[in-house]
């Protein structure tokens, strides 16, 4: 490996790297602006300038600078110091002074960077130039007049988010960042631009002026909006989750997040169940936990465990459906899922046939990309994100087998349901080394879900999907409970509904809800008994309600869509007499007399793993490993299928779950999306 | 004799459009005579004569031609053909070289592409025009339509080496005359400089080797080789070999255009082609020798300065693109360089920040000096902001509107403090001037 000198220590460095990365490897930090790791390089900035010998006798931008063999790099001669000082009073001498109300105050770049290479006094007299505020969408508030024309935001919109909404326009002193038409950024990704806004120009407008960021207990945990589990820091004061940013995890998010995912905070403070209700004379009234578990106890007691029915939501964490699962099996309940999208995957085909078994990242070595009854880009931002991320690079194949949306990358559109995956089967070996299936829920979640299956992983053994070393079997989930769920086998028994079934016209005389909000209520008269964070469709239709926490609240495991469990951990306390999910259920056990066996969450767990070791294997994604183990032709029920097109489970990105659906940014969001795509219709 | 280049010894023998700029004329006056034998020589040839004729390259920067065309791959790759671009988009406020080539002869220049190509392995050459030049553009698309027509380019010409030639029209910005933001142009992008490396030897337009030429050292290509590289390095001093046009405006009794040689002294060339300065020689204040962005130098360094690239840099001047820019002792040399300030902050892109803020800034400041306006000590300010853009940005602009501000303090500062003084006098009111005035 070629050898560098910097500041006179010689380092090792990797072909290719630039004299920017090989400082930073021999521990020199170089101030920069416009350098992003993850976007290409536009060196216009001017803060990284180094002095690099051999070289011309003025100092270089190591951001776009090859580092060579035998180069010596100097950080912090004379020349580069005054150089660097000369850049920041450039920056600023048209930056307003308005640190104090600027909501990038404390986490700003330019604040941190002026500290060490700004001078204490102005020798700018003349009028700092004022530049016109932009309209970005209810997501992102600009001060443009603190923009230092980095182009971040561009190089962000147009190479990771896939949209050309964003630009540079005029020239010289004014140049101006803009949406072109003043309209919103169209993406679902907006929120990252205002995290990589190194100033603040780009600010998150749902949070303005709600608080400093050095006043904010900081937890560190797991996304639940969609199946990925992002890496995702919880931003508390108090009792209130004021923000969420994303983590770095290269694994799953890189270190984006989804709008969603970010902007939904403000649905934790709305809409709460903060104490149990009892649904007396046919009003929900405000009982205490005594009322409601006497309540419930009382029900299930007197009903037949065979018409009793119990179904997981979305967002509900390992260990609150493990107790379920526990408690009701043990009471003798068959009709047990977590199924509530009506999908076809049961953990009864192996582990592989419901995971996203190449990993998300392996999604950058695949060769050839079939999307099957997905889209991505509502479904999972940052998987269409990595798409994209690998469509950039060239050399693979785009195809779509459903809905024909913008996924922000050109692909073949192949058809639009059974049809076009039946061709499949036949197919024959593809010739690609690496090719992949992604399979979404709007191919299994429907009655001819089963058969589907089968077809796909048919069609998958055909092609040559999965070999030696490689599993490009890939089903990726829309919601953050459901690996976990099938996982620890929650689905029914041997003669057990279904949950479609159960909350049919006399499926059911008792039903018990885990957060599930998203399945159709409207024609089961059974006794409802609705155990969540928010009041939405649940908690409207049930007859005892019994305030749990939100996925901030609670301590939990959650499983995403490669297998992959994580660990969430509590920011803050559950709302009023709300409580963690299991301890209701550990409560309810001894009311039923049947005592789970576990008094905390340590004990629960160790029951979990000890039934399901996945659950033992934190940030374990068992990827290609499992190719040798999957038998494809195992996958699914062989049957009739329907020539209904595969259309996408997620109508509206922005309004998926309960949480989202409290959250006034998020309803925002979705009204003007769907204005958005009206106009376009007109 | 007028100056030193005998009329048998021009190469540009249509520069003033006496004649008739077509095909026929151009062949009667010299060009596409022997260019096939020229070929037949092979490109290692053309290469080395050009090479030893010493060009160095007429855009401003001085770079030898012959060295540049070495630069490039010397095998084409499959899928990155190599091309030649021609940098027409004049616009160094002062020059106006390449508009004469384009509209009286641009038969030599169409002629040089095509032996330029042919040395670089170039299939396609393309020329981008400045914005504004509409009638050279007319012309020159004629002249190109000429040559199709007569198969000395094209498909199958004449020559064996086939050549298409594209003119392409800029939309008039000076920062598209910078070759990597011309390139940008070219590809219909924004043109803002891109970062070097790479070069564009190595990656230059569409993602392939190029090399850009300014007009007029591609136009001399032709004559050179038919003359030979020891006829044109017979010109000048050495390392400044050569003939060269110079565009000589301003205060001189007769501006005008005409080919030199090389290292003609600075005051033969406006006495004897210009008519003198205005006034006499006596009334010769300040001369800008090689387009607005270089540094001015005084009457006294004017008396023995050569036209060449050595003498003027050893003044801490510039050859450029040998614009002489003349200012009499009527001249107010402050707000002529607010002036060309106000241009440079005008045409910078705004990538990069210190030209984007720097160029406004020192406008702005110069604007105060020319009206007298500013403190004393803005001076040393201003020139520490000078070297604080020079250097330090991704193209030259930023040094090019650094420069003339330099050169205007390194030799007239006094007449900016005399200004500066003079408006504070009897204005108690200007900040500072009351303390002076109690001392």
């Amino acid at each position: 490996m070629p050898i560098a000198k910097v500041n006179g220590v010689e380092i090792e460095f990797e072909p290719g790297m630039t004299v920017l990365q090989v400082a930073e490897l021999a521990g020199e930090e170089i101030p920069r602006f416009c350098y992003h790791e993850r976007l290409s390089i536009a060196g216009n900035c001017r803060m990284c300038l180094v002095e690099v010998k051999p070289g011309p006798p003025k100092p270089q931008a190591s951001c776009a600078l090859p580092a060579a063999d035998k180069q010596e790099i100097f950080t912090n001669t004379p020349m580069v110091k005054k150089a660097r000082e000369g850049v920041m009073e450039f920056l600023l001498i048209n930056h307003p002074l308005d640190c104090p109300i600027c909501d990038q105050g404390g986490e700003c770049d330019l604040q941190d960077e002026a500290m060490g290479y700004g001078r204490d006094d102005s020798r700018y007299v003349e009028n700092k130039r004022a530049v016109e505020e932009k309209f970005m969408g209810p997501l992102i508030k600009t001060t443009m007049t603190r923009c230092i024309q980095c182009t971040r935001c561009v190089r962000f919109a147009t190479e990771i988010a896939g949209v050309s909404d964003l630009g540079l326009i005029g020239r010289g002193e004014d140049a101006e960042i803009t949406t072109y038409l003043e309209q919103a950024v169209a993406s679902e990704l907006s929120g990252n631009l205002a995290d990589i806004c190194p100033v603040g120009a780009l600010t998150h407008k749902p949070w303005a002026f709600n608080y400093r960021p050095w006043e904010l207990k900081k937890t560190e945990s797991v996304d639940v909006m969609d199946a990925l589990g992002s890496a995702i820091r919880v931003d508390a004061r108090g009792p209130e989750v004021m923000r969420i940013l994303p983590r770095v995890n290269e694994a799953i998010n890189e270190e984006w997040l989804a709008d969603k995912s970010r902007y939904a905070v403000d649905g934790l403070m709305r809409q709460r169940l903060d104490r149990p209700y009892v649904r007396v004379g046919g009003k929900l009234v405000e009982a205490t936990w005594a009322q409601a578990f006497a309540a419930v106890a009382g029900k299930i007691k007197a009903t037949a465990p065979d018409r009793i029915g119990v179904i997981a939501g979305d967002l509900s964490a390992a260990e609150e459906m493990k107790a379920a699962l526990d408690l009701f099996t043990a009471l003798g309940v068959k009709s047990i899922d977590c199924r509530q999208d009506g999908s076809a995957l049961h953990p009864k085909w192996g582990r592989e046939s419901y995971l996203f078994n190449s990993t998300i990242q392996g999604i950058e070595d695949a060769d050839a990309i079939m999307l099957i009854g997905t889209n991505p880009r509502i479904e999972a931002p940052l998987v269409n994100a990595r798409i994209r991320k690998r469509w950039i690079r060239g050399d693979v194949l785009v195809g779509v087998v459903g809905e024909q949306a913008d996924l922000t990358f050109p692909y073949t559109y192949l058809g639009a349901g059974v049809d076009s995956l039946k061709r499949f089967v036949d197919h024959g070996p593809i010739q690609k080394e690496k090719p992949i299936f992604i399979l979404g829920a709007g191919a299994f979640a429907r009655p001819d879900g089963a058969a589907i299956l089968a077809m796909a992983a048919e069609a998958a053994g055909s092609m040559g999907l999965v070999k030696d070393g490689w599993n490009g079997f890939n089903v990726l989930h829309t919601a953050a409970s459901r690996v976990g769920g099938l996982d620890m086998g929650f689905v029914p028994a041997e003669g057990g509904k279904t949950a479609l079934q159960m909350v049919e016209k006399g499926g059911a005389d008792v039903l018990f809800l885990l957060g599930a909000d998203e399945i159709d209520l409207g024609q089961t008269d059974a006794f409802v008994i609705y155990m969540g964070s928010h009041g939405d469709a649940g908690a409207h239709r049930a007859d005892v309600v019994l305030p749990g926490a939100a996925y901030t609240e609670k301590p939990g495991l959650y499983v995403n869509t490669e297998g992959r469990t994580q660990m969430a951990e509590r920011a803050i306390f559950p709302k009023g007499e709300a409580k963690e999910d299991w301890t209701i259920l550990r409560a309810l056990s001894d009311e039923l007399g049947a005592r789970l066996p576990y008094d905390t969450i340590e004990q629960l767990r160790d029951k979990l793993i000890t039934d399901h070791p996945t659950f033992g294997q934190i940030d374990y994604a068992p990827g290609h490993a499992s190719a040798a183990a999957f038998d494809l032709m195992a996958v699914g029920e062989k049957g009739e299928t329907t020539d209904a097109p595969f259309v996408s489970p997620v109508k509206d990105f922005y309004l998926t779950n309960p949480i989202a659906r409290a959250s006034r940014t998020m309803a925002e969001c979705s009204s003007l999306h769907a204005g958005a795509s009206k106009m376009a219709a007109e | 004799m007028v100056g030193i280049l005998e009329d048998k010894d021009r190469i540009f023998l249509n520069l003033y459009g006496f004649h008739d700029w077509s095909l026929e004329a151009a062949k009667k006056r010299g060009a596409w005579n022997a260019t096939p034998d020229m070929i037949a020589l092979g490109r290692d040839w053309v290469t080395g004569q050009i090479k030893n004729s010493g060009l160095r390259g007429r855009g401003g920067a001085g770079f030898g031609t012959g060295l540049k065309w070495t630069f490039m791959p010397k095998e084409v790759k499959e899928g990155k053909p190599h091309y030649l671009v021609v940098n027409a988009d004049e616009s160094e406020p002062g020059t106006c070289k390449d508009r004469e080539i384009m509209r009286h002869d641009p038969h030599l220049l169409i002629e040089g592409c095509l032996l330029a190509s042919f040395a670089m392995q170039a299939h396609t050459c393309f020329v981008y025009l400045r914005g504004e030049y509409v009638r050279e553009r007319e012309i020159l698309e004629m002249a190109v339509k000429e040559a199709y027509e007569a198969k000395l380019i094209g498909k199958g010409n004449i020559h064996g080496w086939d050549f298409d030639l594209v003119v392409h029209h800029g939309a008039g910005a000076y920062i598209c005359g910078e070759e990597t933001a011309l390139l940008e142009s070219l590809e219909g992008k924004k043109g803002q400089p891109r970062l070097k490396p790479p070069f564009p030897a190595g990656a230059g337009v569409y993602g392939c080797p190029t090399t850009v030429n300014n007009v007029e050292s591609i136009a001399v290509v032709g004559t050179i080789l038919r003359r030979g590289a020891d006829w044109f390095a017979g010109f000048g001093r050495p390392n400044n070999t050569g003939t060269k046009l110079m565009c000589i405006s301003g205060h001189v009794n007769k501006p005008c255009n005409v080919e030199e040689a090389m290292s003609i002294p600075m005051k033969q060339l406006l006495e004897e082609h210009c008519g003198g300065i205005r006034g006499g020689w006596g009334n010769l204040k300040a001369v800008i020798p090689g387009g607005s962005s270089v540094r001015m130098i005084p009457a006294h360094e004017a008396e023995t300065a050569l036209m060449d690239f050595d003498s003027l840099s050893a003044l801490k001047s510039g050859l450029g693109t040998a614009a002489v820019i003349v200012m009499d002792q009527s001249t107010d040399l402050i707000r002529a360089i607010a002036r060309i300030s106000y241009f440079y902050k005008h045409e910078s892109c705004g990538q990069c920040t210190p030209c984007r803020e720097g160029t406004g800034w020192m406008w702005r400041v110069m604007e105060r000096m020319a009206s007298g306006q500013a403190d004393p000590k803005e001076i040393d300010m201003l020139l520490e902001v000078t070297t604080q853009v020079e250097g330090h940005t991704i193209c030259a602009l930023g040094d090019a509107a650094a420069w003339p501000i330099q050169g205007l303090f390194r030799h007239f500062r006094p007449e900016v403090e005399a200004r500066i003084a003079s408006y504070r006098s009897g204005k108690p009111h200007v900040q500072g001037v009351t303390l002076v005035a109690a001392e």
